[in-house]
């Protein structure tokens, strides 16, 4: 929620940097600049035409009209028409110029930042939620699209206008001007503090405004137990304290707003009734032309949106700076390092060994084959200091053409420890080695294409079912036959074909909605598709009914045979797949054997496969305790 | 030992409520309003929730259109004041004779203070209104939420019903917010200076009058162009947001399956399609600025053209003119705002219909006008009575869920209800829930029909506990006492100790005092349900409803689960939808259903040994089990 957004408002070391947080756009604006100071011109040209309209209107008074010039009329009235068609067109080529560069710059800014997201580590992910990362994709670059379209560009425009339209007035007539001028200090001075105010008062809003939509989506999520339990009353009450809240300080907003308002109205209203007076009095003692008069009210008149506005275009740069800070907060998070070792073997070789070179070496066999972990250990980078780590001292050998069940209690760091193996996480500690080959040496995307991955959480993509069991594939491309022995070995064959269109059927978030088991199915096909040499399952049966999960597992059990495996299981069904377990606890690989051997050995295996009490006294539940 | 039969999502509605919505598919192509997200509403809908929300606020609506009438009266005086200071105070002057200077000066600087003062009583006025009328539609929305069936959420989605109360309230409140006042001050000064105008001169008053006509022509061709730009931008944005959401919800197999660069292209696509949308909407508003301003700009050369020429002609005072040229600027000045509150008043009428389709929904379930009371429930009696008593169930639209039958569970039984998919397991227990009411027939608890139950005494009598075990944002302890928020807090405890969960939640950073939404009070599945089992046992019903979970945990978890579960259902009357093996065993009597009927009912153990559907059912759960 917005309450507790990193970026602190205003702390003084904010308000220096506003500037510089500004000047971080010129790299986005570069491409568009010529067009963008053209209409900056082009904008203080318009903004100066309307201050020669009254001059216009002063010539036409004194001159053709006191003259009673009918010609000089019809050319003053010709004048006018054009300047003000000029004016007219002045500030549409403003606009035209500006509209699409503008546009560019926000999609390219938000490009730039879903590629960046996409590469910035899953731990990353872990410490942001979706919804922080969204808002700066969205709310945050339409907010900095019209700061350069208006704020920036009015800032100058304005503050030209007023040193212009003073310029006339004082060539006019000084004591007038001098009048006129008065307030505009005192104004500046009001509109500036007034709009460090409201802000304070329009944050307060926005954060009572979260807070209200939290209760709003939580009892509309928790509907089924707010129903099953009866009114929710508490939520209720909270809810009505909340909105009063928001009322109070939404109302106090319009306040200020109104009195802000009252002297931007009055004061220069005041002003011009004493320069009406001086006015007339110079006008009857013949020091002053009426025309010169009445251009004087109508240049008094332009030139208050300019000094008024100068506070809210201060405030939206300010809120612009934030949304800018925002945005380089996740663009200057470093995605990490490839890794230490291609970036050493790049600095003296030209480049990394490729795939298919490890893959050569692999062959020859260093007697190293499989998946080894040495010494491995892992902590999250933000984890306290004292905090144990999450996975300590591993040591595990799965074999060539092994299939290795990991087993533990909730908690004990399954999942961490299959995500250190594609390199989702880093191990902090150790080694890992597939088929010899230290994966810190290779890629990324060199890891990911050796390591094939089925997640617990089934996640399906907007696309085709083909295109998400293609995902798989090394290039994301196979023929069909591999498509469909895939989806054989998930048994999601003739589920799949019953679907509308088949394999091309859309699925994922825009498309047709799956049930657990069949998303879990099109999972797996995915991580089996295009044979991969290492593959590693998360618990990938969990959601499948007894039949199902009974033909997948023989499926399963053929691809198995020839690739390196690692499955997390929690029943023991899913542990007959594999050759031998290794039993996590604690963070620690505490036993490796077969099912029947460490069923005979290990009490906490017994416990976890059976749920055999342990010893007696202590529940079940201690292992439920999970703490990060 | 469990395991899991059914192959169901437990976040999606189950299909087999709503048999006529053609399966699973999200086709969009049928005629159902639920899909096009258009409830249905009587015509005049939205203005009638309009008015009825401005109804409470009428007085200050009343209060501030006068003070904006004064305000806008002493603003506008300004021009004619300086017309008259030229044409009087200047002659008057010239002579000696400062009377009528002074008079237009005091004038002059009393309104100006008057319109200073009367504006903001005429922002405070109008914007406690407003907010007014904000308040009461979010606590309406709020309250039909909380009052409209399970079925209707089920169908209408969390999402829909999440940006009816946030987005479309917004978009209201932009428009309350900021454009009201500019719209009603536009509307009033509009009407002042024609009137000023003709007054002064009939005939460019006229002539400014005749300037609308384009303006409103503008006007007319910019809401129509725009509001069809404005959709399509809308739903480009909406893909994008789509695309980046699901990549950073997915981004764990977007990287181990190297989707990086696929995703940048197909993001890239999305992305410049929203960016062309929206440089078109720019421009579209550049189009309407700068013609509006041209038709302002020549009118105003052609009325100062005019009037000069009639000075120069004698006809006109000079003062007349000067303040025609003020009275033109300022009719004009406010254009480009207009446009923005075209937009606004797009969007928040758009907003607006969608919400008073929803307000316009009657809840199903009516309240008893004459609420009766459960009989008095001997300390030691087990649980309540419950008959189903010719009961029928069939949606309105047509579809029979349930054909006519009778069902005594007697006080203290657990029953058991398994079956596959679509079987009417979960409507027989939502009417027993009174999540429905029935067709035909009456639903009995301990003799009394539930519909002559108020809510508070029916949810004493019967609780239902679903599938995903949902934790409000607060501490543990107030999680458990929702069903009781006023229970002490060693009830709260001794609830928690006897489900078995008192352990980890001491273990929690805070213990009961935990946060479930702050970081350390992160729960497991597991733990979820026992914090669901143990507000079960504070509210202690007599009738206890269970629609089991069909996610796996791990055997430890599960064996925990199934200790708290049969905490739960002793001494109470219990209906459990059962997906465990583990769980039938418990009961008492297990119900089979098929297509809606009861097709076998007994105790387990008698079913186990027939030869009917549950044997099958249960041999082949034995053969999964290792």
């Amino acid at each position: 929620m917005s309450a507790t957004d990193p970026i602190a408002q205003d702390s003084p070391a904010r308000k220096r940097s506003v500037v510089r947080s500004l000047l971080r756009l010129w790299p986005y604006v570069r491409p568009v600049r010529a067009r963008f100071f053209t209409a900056a011109g082009v904008a203080v040209l318009a903004s100066c035409l309307s201050l020669v309209l009254p001059m216009i209107l002063r010539w036409i008074v004194d001159g053709p009209v006191a003259e009673r010039d009918l010609t000089g009329v019809w050319i003053g009235g010709l004048v006018l028409l054009g300047v003000g068609v000029l004016e007219a067109l002045l500030f549409g080529l403003r606009r035209w110029l500006v509209a699409r560069p503008l546009a560019g710059v926000e999609a390219s800014m938000r490009n730039a930042l879903y590629r960046h997201t996409q590469r910035l580590p899953v731990a990353f992910h872990d410490r942001w939620s979706s919804g922080q990362l969204l808002s700066r994709a969205t709310g945050d670059l339409q907010e900095l699209r019209m700061f350069l379209a208006f704020p920036l560009t009015f800032l100058v425009v304005n503050i030209s206008t007023i040193i212009v339209g003073c310029a006339i007035m004082l060539s006019l007539s000084w004591q007038l001007a001098l009048i006129v001028m008065s307030p505009f200090v005192p104004l500046l001075w009001v509109c500036v503090s007034f709009e460090k105010q409201y802000s304070v008062a329009a944050r307060r809003a926005q954060d009572q405004m979260g807070d209200l939509t939290t209760v709003t989506e939580e009892s509309v999520l928790g509907i089924r137990v707010i129903k099953g339990f009866g009114r929710h009353r508490s939520q209720a009450r909270v809810f009505r304290a909340l909105s009063s809240e928001l009322y109070g300080t939404e109302v106090l907003k319009a306040r200020m707003l109104g009195w802000i308002l009252a002297v931007i109205i009055a004061l220069p209203e005041l002003v011009l009734g004493v320069v009406l007076v001086v006015g007339v009095l110079q006008v009857a003692s013949g020091a002053l032309s009426v025309g010169t008069l009445v251009a004087f009210t109508a240049i008094a008149l332009a030139l208050r949106w300019p000094v008024e506005s100068i506070g809210f275009i201060l405030a939206m740069c300010n809120e612009a700076a934030t949304a800018s800070d925002r945005f380089f907060e996740v663009m200057d998070t470093e995605p990490p390092p490839e890794s230490a070792g291609a970036a050493a073997l790049a600095a003296t070789a030209p480049r990394a060994p490729a795939p298919g070179a490890a893959e050569e070496e692999l062959a020859e066999g260093t007697g190293e084959g499989g998946l080894r972990l040495n010494a491995v250990g892992f902590r999250y980078p933000d984890a306290p200091a004292d905090a144990a780590p999450v996975l300590h001292g591993i040591d595990l050998h799965v074999r060539a053409g092994e299939t290795m069940a990991l087993v533990g209690a909730t908690g004990s760091g399954k999942t961490t420890l299959t995500a250190l193996i594609p390199r989702l996480h880093e191990a902090t500690e150790g080694t890992i080695t597939l088929d010899g080959q230290d994966i810190a040496d290779l890629t990324r995307a060199e890891v990911r294409a050796l390591v094939a991955v089925a997640f617990e959480e089934p996640t399906l993509f907007s696309a085709s079912v083909r295109e998400n069991v293609l995902m798989g594939a090394v290039d994301g491309t196979a023929d069909d036959e591999e498509f469909r022995r895939a989806l054989r070995v998930a048994q999601a064959t003739e589920f799949v074909d019953a679907l509308p269109l088949g394999g091309d059927t859309e699925v994922g978030e825009q498309g047709m909605s799956l049930s657990g088991g069949q998303r879990q199915r099109l999972a797996l096909a995915r991580a089996v598709v295009g044979r991969p040499r290492f593959l590693v399952l998360d618990d990938p049966l969990s959601a499948l009914d007894v039949h199902t999960e009974a033909r997948v597992e023989a499926a399963l059990r053929e691809v198995l045979v020839g690739t390196t495996a690692l499955v997390v299981a929690h029943r023991p069904s899913t542990v007959m797949l594999a050759d031998r377990v290794a039993l996590l606890s604690g963070g620690r690989v505490t036993a490796v054997g077969t099912h029947a051997e460490l069923m005979g050995t290990s009490t906490e295996y017994r416990h976890l496969m059976s749920g055999e009490e342990r010893d007696p006294g202590t529940g079940p539940e201690r292992e439920e305790v999970s703490v990060r | 030992m469990t395991t899991a039969v059914t192959d169901t999502d437990a976040r999606r509605p189950d299909p087999e409520e709503h048999p006529d919505a053609g399966g699973p598919a999200r086709d969009g192509s049928g005629g159902d309003p639920f899909d096009r997200d258009q409830l249905p509403a009587p015509p005049g809908a939205p203005m009638q929730l309009l008015r009825s929300l401005l109804r409470p606020e009428r007085r200050l609506v009343v209060l501030a259109s006068v003070l904006l009438l004064f305000q806008q009266a002493a603003i506008q005086a300004g021009p004619l004041l300086v017309a008259i200071a030229i044409d009087s105070g200047v002659p008057a002057a010239t002579d000696g004779d400062y009377g009528p200077l002074i008079t237009v000066a005091v004038l002059y600087g009393v309104t100006g203070a008057a319109s200073g003062v009367l504006v903001y009583a005429f922002y405070r006025t109008l914007g406690r209104a407003c907010q007014g009328v904000l308040r009461d539609l979010r606590g309406r929305i709020y309250h039909q939420a909380q009052a409209l069936s399970l079925d209707f959420h089920d169908r209408y989605t969390s999402g829909r019903m999440i940006s009816r109360s946030t987005s479309d309230v917004m978009a209201l409140r932009e428009l309350l917010d900021e454009g009201v006042q500019t719209l009603m001050t536009v509307l009033v000064s509009i009407v002042y200076i024609t009137g000023l105008l003709l007054y002064m001169d009939v005939g460019l008053g006229v002539a400014t009058m005749a300037s609308f006509v384009p303006l409103y022509l503008l006007v007319r061709s910019y809401r129509r162009r725009a509001g069809v730009m404005f959709t399509r931008r809308s739903t480009a944005i909406a893909t994008v947001i789509v695309k980046f959401n699901e990549t950073l919800n997915g981004i764990r197999p977007v990287k181990a399956f190297r989707r990086e660069r696929a995703n940048d292209s197909r993001f890239d696509e999305l992305n410049s399609e929203h960016c062309r949308l929206n440089g078109g909407t720019i421009l579209e508003m550049a189009r309407f600025v700068v013609l509006s301003r041209l038709t302002a700009n020549v009118t105003l050369a052609a009325i100062v053209m005019w009037s000069a020429y009639r000075v120069a002609d004698g006809d006109l005072e000079l003062g007349v003119l000067a303040a025609a040229a003020l009275y033109v600027r300022r009719l004009y000045d406010p254009i480009d705002r207009f446009a923005m509150i075209l937009n606004a008043y797009a969007s928040a009428s758009a907003s607006l219909t969608k919400i008073a389709g929803l307000l316009a929904q009657r809840p199903e379930l009516a309240e008893p006008a004459q609420p009766k009371e459960l009989p008095e429930r001997p300390a030691a009696a087990p649980g309540r009575e419950v008959v189903f008593d010719e009961v029928r169930f069939a949606y309105r639209t047509g579809g029979e869920v349930l054909p006519t039958f009778d069902l005594t569970l007697a006080a203290g039984q657990t029953t058991a209800v398994v079956g596959a998919t679509g079987a009417g397991k979960s409507t027989l227990a939502k009417l027993l829930a009174r999540f429905y009411d029935p067709t035909e027939g009456r639903v009995l608890l301990d003799g009394v029909d539930l519909r002559d139950l108020a809510n508070p005494e029916l949810r004493r009598g019967v609780v239902m506990v679903t599938q995903e075990a949902f934790l409000f944002s607060g501490t543990v302890a107030e999680n458990i006492a929702l069903g009781r928020p006023d229970a002490p807090r060693e009830e709260v405890e001794a609830a928690a100790r006897a489900i078995g969960a008192h352990e980890f939640i001491e273990a929690l950073p805070d213990g009961y005092d935990t946060d479930v939404r702050k970081r350390g009070g992160r729960i497991s599945a597991g733990q979820r349900q026992l914090v669901s089992f143990a507000r079960v046992l504070l509210a202690d019903p007599a009738v206890v409803i269970l629609d089991e979970a069909t996610s796996s945990l791990d055997i430890p978890g599960e064996r925990a689960v199934q200790h708290a579960m049969e905490t739960v259902l002793r001494d109470r009357t219990a209906m459990v939808i059962a997906h465990r093996l583990s769980t039938v065993e418990v009961a008492d009597r297990v119900l089979v259903m098929d297509g809606g009927r009861i097709v076998e009912d007994g105790p387990p153990a008698e079913l186990i040994a027939g030869t009917g559907r549950f044997a099958a059912l249960h041999s082949a759960w034995r053969e999964s089990l290792v």
